[in-house]
């Protein structure tokens, strides 16, 4: 995929089992960075797809984040949600480099691509 | 038409209706092999994908969304390869050139076609239908015209006091309408209820504040631009922004008529599916089969089952109707009836029983030994055994005297009632009617996904997860397939263990387990981090354990617990300070204000819980928020925590003339004791100056109501969906003995309640009797409870927004930005 990658910082400045939400979106949509208990990290679009909940407020237990507003649970690997309910939130890629996390944010198609 | 469609070898099957019964048709056809040599067309005249028609009273009353009650969205058609074509009504059906034809002009060619257009509201011969203003209640336009209505407009009348006018009237009044529904008849539901359940549920509705206006004739509805009241014949004029029709529905047999086929009341079917034209076939609420139409879902699934059957070539499935029950879904009023109303003869039996006080009632008839009827109102669990016993045609001779207490009392001493043998059970005997689940489903879903509790059987299968009627049959099959018995069944913690609350409570301080690691070691946890259910719950009963070690864990919090304020749905944050007692000052109320104003907040609000919420904050601003309230002395309230939210208290003896004691010094004090402990659910205090209980003391936790002659303590009442009042506790004389009381009955529910259980289901479970003999009875008991809860407060009572303020947990309330880009 075609993106465009940002350094945000630090694997510390996110609790185990906890999120951040970065100040830039993509598409509009905010962007949750994920770091589970094993300190892997996943960045996922913050909006659950049940109705758009913020997943970064979620409980993180192992590679699974649970939506605070009525408990859809999201698997962060695959953006799917775990069953019985049904959807899928996109996932974006992260690289891990000395520590630091980089996300990589989908080029924008330009008009022409677009079209 | 595309080329490759007139090239296709299948026969074309055309289905007019994308209601509930075509479509389940079509699911049906689609599990035979010899389904899939069908092409399908589907004509539906709303332009909406297939959707519960059930649930749209939960949708108006607020308690599902519509996309909550779709079926089958867009992309199921898609997959199975049928083409969908919504917004566009069937006009004409060619029988001689085989052809279909739609409003649009589009015209297809068919072999076969399944005929489901369901009914029509009923108009009543009056003037006035077509002002604006005016609608039925069948489908999704209906229910957006209501709801539009709802929130511009005051006043509704219901036309009609069957099942959906009064479902209608419920939901109305749900979103805030003031309601009136005018019947024809003396009683409602006549229909399906006899006179003394209908009045009880006229008496329910009345009292929630439905006015009913029975033997009521509809003369006219009035209004010049748009609806503007309802004329009855006897003289009464009702006024009425909105009027909702619902008197009864009628087949939709238009287009079949004019096509030539076979039609009476509804479309006739023979006994398999099939209209007078052998290629065409119908279900659903438009059919009529042996002298009967329909108006409930569970025969349409029947319907569907056998039409789709003889769809793929079984010429032997055969329709037969049987027993049907309804039920009403409006939260709170529980009626059910199946079969005859009363006795329609001497010969018949009817048995009734009657408890005004707890508002049942329960009538059963019963016909040469066996039962034919059955209406229940206020406690209808045993609904689905009665009906079970009516389509069984069992011969309940034996039970005759014990019958109608239901089958708890029934099966008693070993009395085995002819119940359901769900070994003998046929698999695909149907068990949830509003989601048309049969028991091999659910069986099936039980043992391959190993589902221990109703919740998840809900969550996997739907079976009972939309009016509940059949909740006790699924309780059984779980019985039956799991070996559970989902009533007595051991709640686990959650998925991740095999362990119940009580065995981990205990193993805690008994094994020295200190951390949640520990405890998910000592019973083998499935999963090594566990999950958003076990976290929270291990993570109080630690922190209850070991108040001075044990260090709370904010990632096991729910995020309301984590940043110390309500996420709402907006993500924004709710700001609620605590005022002791319901008490301020007019230095609070200025920072109050100063910060509303300073940081934009949208909404200030005065809570049902004697405070003020500050709604809307952004996240980002909770500190600065904290930190300006903490300025003028306010403290966070704990309104988002499984905690100590708040202490009501009236004015009592300082200001009011009938106050006996100090009410609100006394629940200051309590909440300077209370405040900042955490608890398994949230708990609520209250105190009253008298008996007149202006702080509503007996629906909270803990109320205390003064008497001249001291304070009662009252325990385990709470609001919310059941209201339970409060048990009373003790009566004591003085305020030192309440504060001692009380910390002793938190500690002993801090220490024995399971994790999200609060006090009222709590002392419901363990009973008033046991919490009388721990707090009152023995003294020493109680003393050293109240010691322990002290001892924990003491760790506690920090203020956690102004930990905050001064830098704890920073990275909560900020983003992460993106330093460089590579
Ligand atoms: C703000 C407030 C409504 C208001 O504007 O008045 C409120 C707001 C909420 N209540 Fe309440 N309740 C509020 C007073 C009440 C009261 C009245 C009272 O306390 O006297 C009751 C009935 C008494 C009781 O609790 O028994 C009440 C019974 C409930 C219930 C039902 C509880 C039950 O055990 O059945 C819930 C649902 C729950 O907790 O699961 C609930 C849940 C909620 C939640 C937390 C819903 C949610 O999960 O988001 C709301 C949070 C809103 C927010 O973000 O601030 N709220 N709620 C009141 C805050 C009081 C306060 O100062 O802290
Ligand atoms: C508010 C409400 C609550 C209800 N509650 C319950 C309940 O609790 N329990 C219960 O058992 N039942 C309940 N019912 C009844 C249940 O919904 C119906 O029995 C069921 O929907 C009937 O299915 P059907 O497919 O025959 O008709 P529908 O579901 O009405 O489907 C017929 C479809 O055909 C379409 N159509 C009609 N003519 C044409 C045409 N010429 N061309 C193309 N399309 C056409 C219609 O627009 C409609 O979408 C309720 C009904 C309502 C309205
Ligand atoms: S504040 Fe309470 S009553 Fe009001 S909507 Fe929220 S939960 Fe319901
Ligand atoms: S928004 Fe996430 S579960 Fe509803």
């Amino acid at each position: 995929m075609d993106v465009i990658w940002k350094n945000v910082g630090s694997l510390d400045n996110i609790p185990r089992c906890g999120a951040r939400r970065l100040c830039f979106g993509h598409n509009g949509r905010p962007i949750a960075v994920f770091r589970t208990g094993d300190d892997a990290v996943h960045a996922v679009v913050d909006q659950c797809p049940h109705r758009a909940g913020p997943l970064s407020e979620g409980i993180v237990s192992g590679h699974l984040v649970t939506c605070p507003l009525h408990n859809w649970v999201i698997d962060l690997s695959s953006g799917d949600a775990v069953a019985p309910d049904e959807g899928h939130v996109e996932t974006l890629p992260v690289r891990i480099e000395n520590r630091e996390i980089h996300v990589g944010i989908p080029r924008r198609p330009t008009s022409e691509e677009a079209a | 038409m595309p080329k490759n469609m007139l090239s296709d070898p299948r026969e074309h099957l055309v289905v007019i209706g994308n209601g509930m019964a075509g479509m389940r048709t079509v699911e049906e056809l689609l599990k035979h092999e010899a389904g899939r040599r069908y092409r399908i067309t589907v004509f539906g005249a709303e332009p909406h994908v297939n959707y519960n028609r059930i649930l749209l009273s939960s949708v108006l009353a607020g308690d599902k969304d519509l996309d909550d009650i779709v079926i089958n969205p867009r992309s199921w058609y898609g997959d199975n390869g049928i083409r969908l074509v919504t917004g566009d009504p069937v006009t004409a059906i060619d029988r001689d050139a085989k052809l279909v034809t739609a409003a649009s002009g589009l015209s297809v060619h068919y072999d076969r076609i399944l005929i489901a257009t369901g009914s029509r509201p009923l108009a009543p011969p009056i003037p006035g239908l077509a002002l604006p203003g005016v609608c039925a209640f069948r489908d999704i336009a209906d229910v957006e015209k209501m709801l539009e209505a709802a929130r511009t407009q005051k006043r509704a009348v219901v036309i009609g006091g069957g099942l959906l006018g009064l479902e209608a009237a419920w939901g109305l009044k749900q979103r805030g309408m003031s309601v009136a529904l005018v019947h024809l008849m003396p009683t409602l539901m006549e229909r399906q209820l006899d006179a003394a359940a209908g009045q009880l549920l006229q008496r329910d509705l009345d009292r929630r504040g439905i006015a009913f206006f029975t033997n009521g004739q509809t003369e006219q509805i009035v209004g010049k631009e748009r609806v503007e009241g309802v004329q009855l014949a006897d003289g009464r004029f009702i006024p009425a922004d909105l009027v909702v029709l619902a008197i009864g529905i009628r087949p939709n047999i238009d287009l079949a008529k004019a096509a030539g086929l076979e039609v009476n009341r509804g479309v006739v079917v023979f006994d398999d599916m099939r209209t007078s034209d052998t290629s065409i076939f119908a279900v659903g609420e438009c059919v009529e089969h042996r002298g009967q139409v329909f108006g409930l879902v569970a025969p349409i699934w029947d319907q569907a089952k056998v039409c789709a059957a003889q769809l793929a070539g079984d010429a032997t499935a055969i329709y037969a109707a049987r027993a049907l029950s309804t039920r009403l879904k409006i939260t709170g009023v529980d009626v059910f009836s199946a079969g005859a109303l009363m006795a329609a003869d001497e010969a018949d039996d009817e048995i009734t029983l009657r408890d005004e006080s707890r508002g049942l009632y329960k009538k059963i008839v019963l016909r040469d030994g066996k039962l034919v009827g059955a209406v229940l109102y206020g406690d209808v669990a045993d609904g689905a055994w009665y009906l079970q016993l009516m389509q069984d045609k069992a011969d309940v001779s034996a039970l005759r005297e014990r019958l109608v207490f239901g089958r708890a009392i029934a099966e008693m001493d070993g009395a085995k009632a002819p119940g359901p043998d769900l070994a003998a059970m046929p698999d695909d005997t149907q068990i949830c009617g509003c989601n048309g689940v049969s028991k091999g489903t659910i069986v099936a879903a039980i043992r391959d996904k190993n589902l221990t509790s109703l919740t998840e059987v809900r969550a996997h299968t739907k079976a009972s997860a939309s009016c509940g009627q059949c909740t006790g049959q699924v309780e059984s099959l779980l019985a039956f397939a799991a070996g559970v018995d989902a009533k007595a069944v051991k709640k686990t913690l959650c998925e991740c263990t095999e362990a119940g609350h009580d065995e981990i409570r205990a193993a805690i301080p008994a094994q020295n387990l200190k951390t949640m690691a520990a405890v998910r070691a000592a019973f083998g946890w499935k999963k090594p981090e566990g999950c958003h259910k076990c976290r929270p719950a291990l993570n109080f009963y630690l922190l209850c354990a070991w108040p001075d070690e044990y260090a709370d864990d904010a990632r096991s919090r729910f995020v309301n617990e984590r940043v110390h304020a309500n996420i709402q749905k907006d993500g924004t944050y709710s700001v609620v300070p605590r005022m002791w007692g319901g008490i301020t000052t007019p230095a609070e109320l200025h920072a109050i204000a100063s910060v509303a104003e300073k940081y934009a907040i949208p909404t200030v609000k005065v809570t049902g819980g004697q405070r003020i919420d500050l709604l809307g904050v952004k996240k980002a601003d909770l500190p600065a928020v904290w930190g300006d309230l903490n300025n003028a002395g306010l403290i966070s309230g704990h309104a988002y925590g499984k905690a100590l939210r708040t202490v009501k208290t009236c004015v009592g003896s300082e200001w009011c003339r009938f106050g006996t004691q100090d009410s609100t010094g006394l629940g200051v004090k309590l909440e300077k004791m209370c405040w900042g402990s955490w608890t398994p659910h949230k708990v609520k205090l209250a105190v009253s100056g008298c008996p007149r209980n202006c702080a509503e003391a007996t629906i909270k936790d803990l109320g205390v109501v003064c008497v001249k002659a001291g304070y009662d303590i009252m325990v385990g009442g709470n609001g919310g969906v059941d209201v339970r009042v409060t048990d009373k506790l003790v009566r004591v004389r003085s305020e030192d003995e309440v504060l001692e009381h009380t910390g002793a009955f938190l500690q002993l529910y801090r220490e024995e309640a399971h994790y999200l259980e609060r006090t009222a289901p709590w002392v419901a479970r363990v009973g008033i009797a046991y919490v009388k003999r721990r707090v009152v009875d023995d003294a020493e008991g109680r003393r050293a409870l109240h010691g322990r809860f002290i001892h924990a407060q003491s760790f506690v009572q920090r203020d956690p927004w102004a930990e905050r303020v001064h830098g704890a947990e920073a990275h909560e309330f900020s983003e992460l930005s993106a330093m460089v880009e590579a």
